[in-house]
């Protein structure tokens, strides 16, 4: 008895060293965001790659795409090459106003919730965006709006555009707690 | 009624704003040397240059292209790095049934304009989207290092 009184002990202590240590703390403010961002409609080309991935099975991009030194493909194969300015082709071809990838430093493949939260809110790393820049570019950039409404034949993040706002905003006015 | 610049020359067509670039192209303006593939610009066929860039004319509407300079195959002679990709796809008897070639002498024309000394990476990178079922690439890389290592 003893003996699992200890390991009770033992476990709950580590566990708070783990949270206060934020190896596990993880703002449930950030959670609903964290499944939004990390959805292949946005995931695709956030990466962490020098390609865009393509598919719900996040492929790689056919055709050898590039990343490209501007985020925007090869000099002579741009992602503007085929992709519109809204979807073309019966929605197989996507597109919406500067198609293109998201800098490597705004990748976030790979990222558990804590860490992507951190990557978002670095403003070395996301443009200098602040809070409010970044609520103001997921609240109305047309490619992000484009992941929301992607057409036939695409899955939809688990939110909706509207409620994705509401979530940002709180999420915003908390201060951003990762 | 939309008016595009093609070859140098102001057209004015009367079509449906979301009608492709390539039928405005053959159909209205008798240009057939850009050829329909897929439709999907899945496979470069239909390639022509809208402000110097390859792009797949069979998904670009109408409406985006006007306003824009647009080169088709029939006028890449006047420029000095199209007619040498043309001379050196008739030298090395690049194409084998041709259907895809305007597209591939449009992307290789692009490709060597931005790049003269084209890495076989480079050529993979700017080429991977124009398909050919003959699979003359192997030849296609060979005139497009011709071009590179003996005229520019």
């Amino acid at each position: 008895m003893l003996l699992l009184r200890n390991y009770w002990l033992g476990l709950s202590a580590a566990l708070a060293l783990l949270v206060s240590g934020g190896a596990l703390a993880q703002s449930p403010l950030f959670t609903p965001i964290y499944e939004v961002l990390t959805h292949p409609r946005c995931l695709n080309c956030h990466t962490l790659t020098d390609f865009p991935r393509q598919g719900d099975e996040r492929r790689r991009h056919d055709q050898l795409v590039m990343r490209g030194e501007d985020n925007h493909g090869a000099p002579t194969l741009q992602c503007s090459a085929c992709h519109q300015e809204q979807n073309v082709a019966e929605d197989k071809v996507p597109g919406a106003p500067h198609w293109g990838l998201a800098p490597l430093s705004m990748g976030w493949e790979g990222m558990g919730p804590r860490e992507l939260c951190t990557v978002l809110k670095d403003q070395s790393k996301n443009g200098g965006k602040d809070l409010q820049a970044l609520l103001k570019h997921m609240e109305e950039d047309p490619l992000v709006l484009w992941g929301f409404d992607p057409g036939e034949g695409r899955t939809l993040p688990p939110v909706d555009h509207t409620r994705f706002v509401e979530l940002l905003e709180q999420w915003v006015n908390a201060g951003g707690p990762c | 009624m939309f008016t595009i610049r093609v070859n140098g020359e102001d057209h004015t067509v009367d079509v449906p704003e979301d009608k492709p670039l390539l039928w405005v192209l053959r159909e209205d303006l008798k240009l057939t040397g850009s050829k329909y593939g897929c439709g999907q610009a899945l496979c470069g066929a239909c390639t022509v240059h809208v402000d110097d860039q390859p792009t797949r004319s069979c998904v670009m509407p109408i409406s985006a292209a006007e306003g824009h300079n647009i080169t088709t195959v029939e006028a890449i002679d006047q420029q000095q790095i199209g007619r040498l990709v043309q001379q050196a796809w008739q030298e090395l008897n690049v194409p084998q049934c041709g259907y895809c070639q305007s597209g591939q002498v449009m992307a290789a024309t692009a490709l060597l304009t931005e790049n003269r000394s084209p890495s076989d990476r480079d050529i993979d990178e700017a080429m991977s989207g124009n398909i050919c079922r003959c699979g003359t690439y192997a030849r296609i890389r060979k005139a497009i290092h011709k071009i590179a290592d003996e005229q520019l």
